[in-house]
């Protein structure tokens, strides 16, 4: 059952990654990877909030199963993170892949204890 | 946006081995309060190498497979690896009164998991243009 629900959750959250990520690379022309920094914003405010409301006991397992191992697992990426980045550096755009580190890191860490600290 | 839904169907194909394999990972390799996450800190650096190689493959050795990239690397890849279980076991981590663990963590990953990338890219050329 568990299987199932991270199955239906990935199902829905990897190409929503691709469909945002095309939406919001469309409305810039700079090589900076703002739509993969996008979801792995939103995904961790949402993971952050059902995993305080988890603890608190406020939400099932089969939530957590459906929307956070499954839906925001799927949802956010360090592959295409990576990815995006070495490739700043493979051309020569260190500022930016610097940039894309620190700001992915400071944005999610800050949206996580944010969706964490409201529902823990 | 034009719409392409063999595109969104492999995607969704491959997400959902991705996260299962990453499901299975976790269920071997549970995370503690305030343990170091080994399991999803080996889901996100294999997911880095491997992404590095198959970047290497697409543009090197099969380029013009329009399915390829996004069943492997949007797909499946994406959906194995997470950014969003790394921010929030740092957040729980710290909360937890681990907050060595949780910086350690939060920079080894990064020190690993980006090297991974280029070092699958690099070693992959290579050995193709052998």
């Amino acid at each position: 059952m568990t299987v199932l629900l991270v199955a239906l959750g990935a199902a829905v959250g990897a190409p929503l990654r691709y469909l945002v990520d095309r939406a919001v690379q469309a409305r810039h022309d700079a090589v900076f990877p703002w739509g993969t920094l996008t979801v792995n914003v939103v995904g961790s405010l949402i993971l952050g909030l059902l995993t305080g409301a988890a603890l608190a006991g406020a939400v099932p397992g089969s939530v957590t199963a459906l929307l956070g191992t499954g839906l925001c697992g799927a949802l956010t990426t360090y592959s295409t993170f990576g990815y995006e980045t070495v490739k700043l550096v493979e051309t020569g755009s260190f500022g930016q892949a610097f940039a894309n580190v620190a700001v992915s890191v400071a944005a999610g860490l800050a949206a996580a204890t944010a969706g964490y600290a409201l529902t823990a | 946006m034009r719409r392409q839904w063999d595109v969104l169907a492999v995607i969704s194909a491959g997400g959902v081995l991705g996260a299962l394999a990453r499901y299975a990972v976790s269920q071997v390799l549970p995370p503690s309060p305030t343990g170091f996450p080994w399991g999803i800190f080996g889901v996100n650096v294999t997911g880095c190498l491997l992404i590095g190689v198959l970047m290497a493959l697409v543009t090197d050795v099969w380029p013009g497979r329009r399915l390829l990239r996004p069943f492997l690397g949007t797909g499946v890849l994406g959906g194995y690896t997470t950014f969003s279980t790394y921010t929030v076991d740092i957040v729980r981590l710290a909360d937890a009164g681990a907050v060595a663990v949780a910086a350690v963590y939060l920079v080894s990953t990064l020190l690993v998991a980006l090297p991974a990338v280029y070092g699958g890219m690099v070693v992959t050329r290579w050995l193709v243009r052998r």
